[in-house]
């Protein structure tokens, strides 16, 4: 069952098409990665999916009714790649605001930034005000304060950046633990390594379109040269026949081939067996998502066009 | 609604809390009432006894230039000079320049007050006088009670009713203070919803914000949370300086308290018995006799209108600017502008509050703030006041309408300002 089905989503300015029909759905409890160069559309789109803008046409369905702005908002918690903080405000206080706004009421809101700050060992800081925060520090507020007030959906734009490894990696922990208890998170980033890790589905979008929707096994399946790595002990120096494969590259004891069409994987290991050469691993090579990702973006040369100022006008509400 | 609730909150005990608006509430009516001590100190206060000796070459004056034992003391064959007065305990010496014994020159080791030579001047008339009609056969018990007569035989009373007990020139001075007041106060507060507007997107948390909040209620509820930092500050100051104003009043002579009181139980003896009063009971007395309730109400009124009228334009600049400070000024141009513009038209023309300029100026929403407060002492019609109140309110109406506009679109937007064309597309605009 789907959470958020975004329909034929329109969004023109005066200069650009924003977002330019584009459809998905996205899975309850699912982790689903929206991807794109910058100025794909990535951040327009979020923006209507949040209540922020109005789409000039199509619809949004959440949770199985018309999206309406007013009430859905206190389900999403969104954490926008362009974030801040109140930087004079005291960061107990400052969560407590930004939670009572989704409509928490004090007391509970209290007990949850309780809760998640002992999580995060961040008790210490209740009292402390931002701007005595590090960059990863108030990240790690912020990614609290987002989904604090247990959102249906969380909206996450490029998480990460400026988190270490190790905050990346509990955040990261946070993100598959908040998908099992049933929460839905839509996470915007064009950090390919990321994504294959979490998501479940992706959505390319490229210039206001879509351009791939799919798991990410179906998408590296989809986009599959038929590479295989085969390890050897010793590389044979003489391959003769009839070779079922094409050799294309050497990396130290092993050899990466390309399977003729008509051949399958198992032609392949039948005739290195047949040579008497001692195989000790067969791999696929399945593409990468970034290789994916800039084999389809880079077809397209203006991708990173200069982005005229009025992206964001039109803020019609 | 209990978003904007929220936001009015969060503005509203952030500032409050802060040291420098506890500091600044404080202080500012100390100051103004140090201030205007000091003004009534140099200008009203009587200044102390003086003694004078006087040098008598012709033996006339003894006879008939008297002391006058509250504030000058005339001391004849002293034996004082000019050399040695000062040590002898004198404040001056009166010696004559010539030979007439006409021509007197007063020494003092540092320049007279008007005031001193004022009274020499009018103890030795009085002594001719005196002298004079002694040769006319008059005695000295009669030329004294004449003298004490002529001073409240005769008075007069302005027509104007509405002038008759109120001095006209402390109640355009209070018109014109609270016309100051407003003036700086919509900088102050204007500047800092423009300042709060910046923050919010310099830091960043305006995109967060507007994900739970829609901008326009960010904006009114910083525009009212503001607005009501600002009344509790207004509120404060007149509870304080009215508080310092009962608290120096028991420190000042009891007979000047006597005084005020006599005026206000019989308001028309002042114009009648003038001389009876000081100068300080004729002051305060004066303030008490104004219409505080229509003033202060006024007041209060012309504040808020004036400060939501502009704070939305001061909102909408802090929407479209940068980090850059500098960009915010060349905004702010054309909004300080009208302001300054009001606060010259009443400072120019505070002695005419009934000339054209002044009544269309206090009628126009982007002048009335100040230029209303500089006319009230003058009662202006109601008719212009009611006018002027509604226009005033139908102006910030329409500026809060307009700047929402710009504000929910500018705040949204990073990079380059944007220009004024396309700020103006950004209105016409849904």
């Amino acid at each position: 069952m789907s959470l958020l089905q975004v329909q034929n989503l329109k969004k023109y300015f005066a200069t650009q098409k924003a977002v330019d029909d584009i459809s998905f759905d996205v899975e309850k409890g699912s982790i689903f990665g929206l991807l794109g160069p910058n100025g794909a559309g990535k951040t327009t789109l979020i923006r209507m999916i949040t209540g922020i803008f109005y789409p000039d046409e199509g619809q949004i369905i959440f949770d199985g009714k018309k999206f309406d702005p007013i009430n859905d908002v206190a389900h999403i918690g969104y954490m926008p790649e362009e974030r801040g903080l109140y930087k004079k405000m005291k960061i107990g206080e400052q969560a407590t605001y930004l939670a009572q706004l989704k409509g928490l009421n004090k007391s509970d809101a209290i007990a949850k930034i309780k809760e998640w700050f002992i999580k995060f060992e961040m008790q210490t800081w209740w009292t402390k005000k931002v701007e005595d925060l590090s960059k990863g520090m108030s990240q790690k507020l912020q990614f609290v304060t987002t989904v604090l007030h247990e959102p249906k959906l969380i909206i996450l734009d490029e998480p990460f950046s400026g988190l270490d490894p190790v905050n990346s990696n509990l955040i990261k922990d946070e993100i598959f633990k908040l998908a099992q208890r049933g929460s839905t998170i839509l996470f915007s980033t064009h950090r390919m390594e990321q994504v294959e890790e979490i998501c479940d589905h992706i959505v390319l979008v490229n210039k206001g379109k879509k351009i791939l929707d799919g798991s990410v096994k179906g998408v590296k399946n989809q986009f599959k040269e038929n590479l295989f790595s085969v390890g050897f002990e010793e590389i044979p120096k003489n391959l003769n026949g009839n070779l079922p494969f094409e050799i294309v590259g050497t990396k130290d004891h092993a050899f990466v081939v390309a399977i003729k069409s008509g051949s399958k994987p198992n032609d392949v290991l039948n005739y290195f067996l047949q040579q008497g050469v001692n195989v000790i691993s067969f791999n696929e090579m399945l593409p990468s998502l970034s290789d994916i990702f800039i084999k389809l973006v880079e077809g397209t040369p203006l991708t990173r066009q200069f982005l005229p100022k009025e992206t964001v006008e039109q803020a019609s509400n | 609604m209990n978003k904007i609730w929220l936001v009015i909150k969060r503005e509203y005990i952030t500032r409050v809390r802060n040291k420098t608006f506890l500091l600044s509430t404080i202080l500012l009516p100390l100051v103004m009432v140090l201030f205007i001590a000091g003004a009534i100190f140099f200008a009203a206060t009587p200044e102390g006894k003086k003694k004078i000796a006087v040098e008598d070459r012709t033996g006339e004056l003894e006879k008939f230039l008297k002391s006058d034992t509250s504030k000058m003391i005339f001391s004849f064959n002293s034996g004082a000079d000019t050399s040695n007065f000062v040590q002898k305990g004198y404040d001056g010496l009166l010696y004559p320049v010539d030979s007439t014994g006409k021509h007197f020159l007063l020494k003092t080791p540092k320049a007279a007050s008007n005031e001193t030579m004022d009274r020499i001047r009018n103890r030795l008339s009085t002594a001719y006088l005196s002298s004079k009609l002694l040769e006319k056969n008059i005695t000295v018990e009669q030329i004294d009670s004449i003298n004490n007569a002529s001073s409240s035989y005769y008075t007069v009373d302005n027509t104007d009713e509405k002038n008759k007990n109120v001095n006209a020139a402390i109640n355009s001075g209070i018109g014109f203070a609270s016309g100051i007041i407003i003036y700086i106060t919509m900088f102050i507060f204007g500047a800092m919803v423009m300042r709060g507007v910046m923050e919010e997107k310099t830091s960043r948390i305006a995109e967060v914000i507007i994900s739970s909040v829609k901008p326009f209620q960010l904006m009114m509820g910083k525009i009212i949370g503001i607005g009501a930092v600002g009344l509790t500050q207004m509120l404060l100051w007149i509870i304080l300086i009215f508080i310092i104003f009962f608290a120096a009043g028991t420190f000042l002579p009891s007979d000047v308290m006597q005084q005020v009181q006599d005026i206000q139980n019989n308001p028309g003896v002042m114009s009648s018995n003038p001389g009876q009063f000081s100068a300080a009971a004729k002051g305060i007395a004066n303030l008490t006799n104004l219409n505080w309730p229509l003033i202060l109400g006024c007041f209060l009124f012309y504040f808020l209108g004036g400060y939501l009228f502009y704070s939305a334009l001061f909102a909408a600049v802090g929407s479209v600017v940068n980090e850059d400070p500098q960009e915010a000024q060349s905004l702010m141009f054309p909004i300080v502008m009208p302001i300054i513009f009001a606060f010259f038209i009443m400072s120019a023309n505070i002695d005419k509050p009934d000339s054209p300029v002044m009544v269309w100026a206090s009628i126009i929403p982007f002048t009335s703030p100040i230029v209303m407060m500089g006319r009230l002492a003058s009662s202006p019609p109601f008719w212009q006041l009611a006018v002027s109140m509604l226009s005033l309110i139908g102006g910030f109406i329409l500026t809060t309408w307009l700047a929402g506009k710009i504000y929910r679109t500018g705040i949204l937007l990073y990079g380059k300002k944007p220009s004024w064309k396309e700020m103006i597309k950004w209105i016409r605009r849904s």
